[in-house]
């Protein structure tokens, strides 16, 4: 009994010692949003690397993933008759829901891993340290064109990957099932309203943003040669994940 | 002029530094020895205010830096330059782009006239034609020799070296040797250097301080250091495995 208090004593103090960690970084990190000069040529560079070349996998997780939505809902509102809602249901689905989330999930697995293996081999190898004996605050140059980049790419690949999924229902609505293309299109707009798209790229703004604090703070926090790095960048990934789910909940419940 | 007063600093329940005093004068060439794991880059890091003391000063030029926040940190700073033992050049970026990064971002020089000035401290430490290479395409001497000119590029008043012979041939590291000689005389700099490569520290310090157990327990010339009575020192200059170090993980019968 008294072993498992222990563990869960330590869990939460952990817990807790991570989250402060984790605020207190996104304070010193966001502070410098405030001190000129912002590097634009950095934060070009990082959106370039996790908007642009994210973009392929967008992509096709968009693209089947409204496919299947109009598969899963065209059988399964046929049975009782309400085979002609599929565009709304594809619509209502992925701008809600399934475009910033899976977007979010996406984006963490390629560049919040990258980010997070960057920067913890830069701390590895002193780079970190020699930004600072360079004069140079490596949380205004490493982390803040990160979290920017994020915040503004996010958004950006979700607008893509909401019209790409409705298009993905369409595909299968209109060419596997024969439902006339107007009548798609028609009941996409019927029940689809701006707030539904605005509040979706909200969520991928914040998703976007804590990606890129969480993933740069697990790096920047590395230790233990490559081995830490590895170690680092699971963690970065999985931690990311963890928050885009467990928020994407309460954000939802909070805007919609 | 660096004057460390008392400094102590602890890792966990380890403590590395147990009051450490040393003063390190301008234009001077200080080389502290010690064994692996005695706190020799932790000495060299507070110094330049990478970690902060649990007690203690380091004053530079009058000014303790321990108590500075970190915009004064920065501009301190800005009198350093350091050469890391893995060299520690940033691999996204060019050789002329690492060697000229402090006049880019703090001098604020064009990018033509900062490659200019990178080709021309390049040479300096006796490279042509790489400037346009990415460090992954260096060997390592060659990565030592561009933190180095990274390190002088914006004409530091000090310089720190981190085992700056560490993991090169002899014949590169006598080369390394020459540079930082010829840099103090060209650049009359105040340099700090970390090694317990011995042949190195004869033929670069004016002074030799050795670190042992946490505290600085001999200072002197080469030749004071040569002869010293310390036995301590002395069971390190020779590199003997017996005598009053211990050894971690060893005991001896």
């Amino acid at each position: 009994m008294k072993r498992i208090i222990e563990r869960i004593g330590r869990f939460v103090s952990l817990f807790i010692l991570e989250a402060g960690g984790i605020v207190l970084f996104t304070f010193r990190t966001l502070r410098h949003l405030f001190t000129p000069p912002v590097d634009l040529k950095l934060i070009i560079q990082q959106m370039l690397s996790i908007g642009v070349r994210s973009f392929p996998v967008v992509f096709i997780t968009s693209i089947f993933t409204g496919m299947v939505l109009a598969l899963q809902t065209y059988t399964g509102f046929k049975r009782f008759g309400a085979e002609t809602m599929v565009g709304s249901v594809v619509a209502l689905s992925m701008t809600r829901e399934l475009g910033p989330v899976l977007t979010g999930l996406i984006v963490t697995g390629r560049a919040g891993a990258a980010i997070a293996a960057e920067i913890g081999t830069m701390r590895v190898t002193e780079q970190i340290d020699a930004l600072e004996t360079l004069a140079t605050n490596p949380l205004k140059y490493l982390v803040l064109p990160r979290f920017i980049a994020g915040l503004l790419m996010l958004p950006a690949l979700t607008v893509l990957s909401d019209i790409i999924g409705i298009n993905g229902g369409f595909i299968v609505s209109a060419g596997v099932y024969n439902m006339s293309s107007s009548l798609y299109w028609r009941r996409v707009w019927d029940y689809l309203e701006m707030e539904d798209f605005y509040n979706g790229l909200i969520k991928a703004g914040f998703f976007g943003g804590s990606m890129a604090l969480v993933c740069s703070y697990k790096g920047f926090y590395t230790e233990g040669g490559a081995e830490g790095v590895g170690r680092a960048t699971t963690q970065a990934v999985v931690l990311s994940s963890m928050i885009i789910l467990v928020s994407d909940y309460f954000l939802s419940a909070w805007l919609f | 002029m660096i004057e460390i007063k008392g400094l102590y600093k602890s890792f966990g329940r380890k403590e590395v530094l147990r009051g450490v005093d040393l003063t390190i004068n301008k234009g001077e060439s200080m080389v502290i020895i010690g064994g692996s794991g005695s706190g020799k880059s932790v000495l060299l890091k507070h110094i330049i205010g990478l970690l902060r003391p649990d007690k203690g000063s380091v004053f530079i030029d009058g000014l303790d830096i321990t108590k500075l926040n970190e915009k004064n940190l920065y501009k301190v700073r800005k009198k350093f330059g350091m050469l890391f033992q893995g060299a520690a050049l940033f691999d996204s970026l060019t050789v002329w782009e690492n060697v000229s990064f402090f006049l880019i971002r703090h001098r604020g020089i064009s990018e033509k006239k900062a490659k200019e000035i990178a080709i021309e401290k390049l040479r300096l430490v006796g490279l042509v034609g790489v400037e346009d290479l990415l460090p992954s395409e260096l060997s390592g001497g060659m990565r030592k020799r561009v933190a180095l000119a990274r390190a002088i590029a914006h004409e530091p008043e000090i310089l720190l070296y981190d085992e700056p012979t560490t993991g090169l041939d002899p014949i590169m590291a006598d080369a390394i040797n020459d540079l930082i000689i010829d840099l103090k005389n060209k650049l009359n700099v105040t340099s700090v250097a970390i090694t317990h490569d011995m042949h190195s520290a004869y033929k670069i310090a004016d002074r030799i301080a050795m670190l042992y157990e946490g505290r600085i327990i001999e200072v002197g010339t080469p030749d004071e250091i040569r002869n010293t009575s310390n036995p301590v020192v002395r069971q390190f200059i020779t590199g003997s495995a017996k005598g009053p170090i211990k050894i971690e993980g060893v005991t001896n019968g």
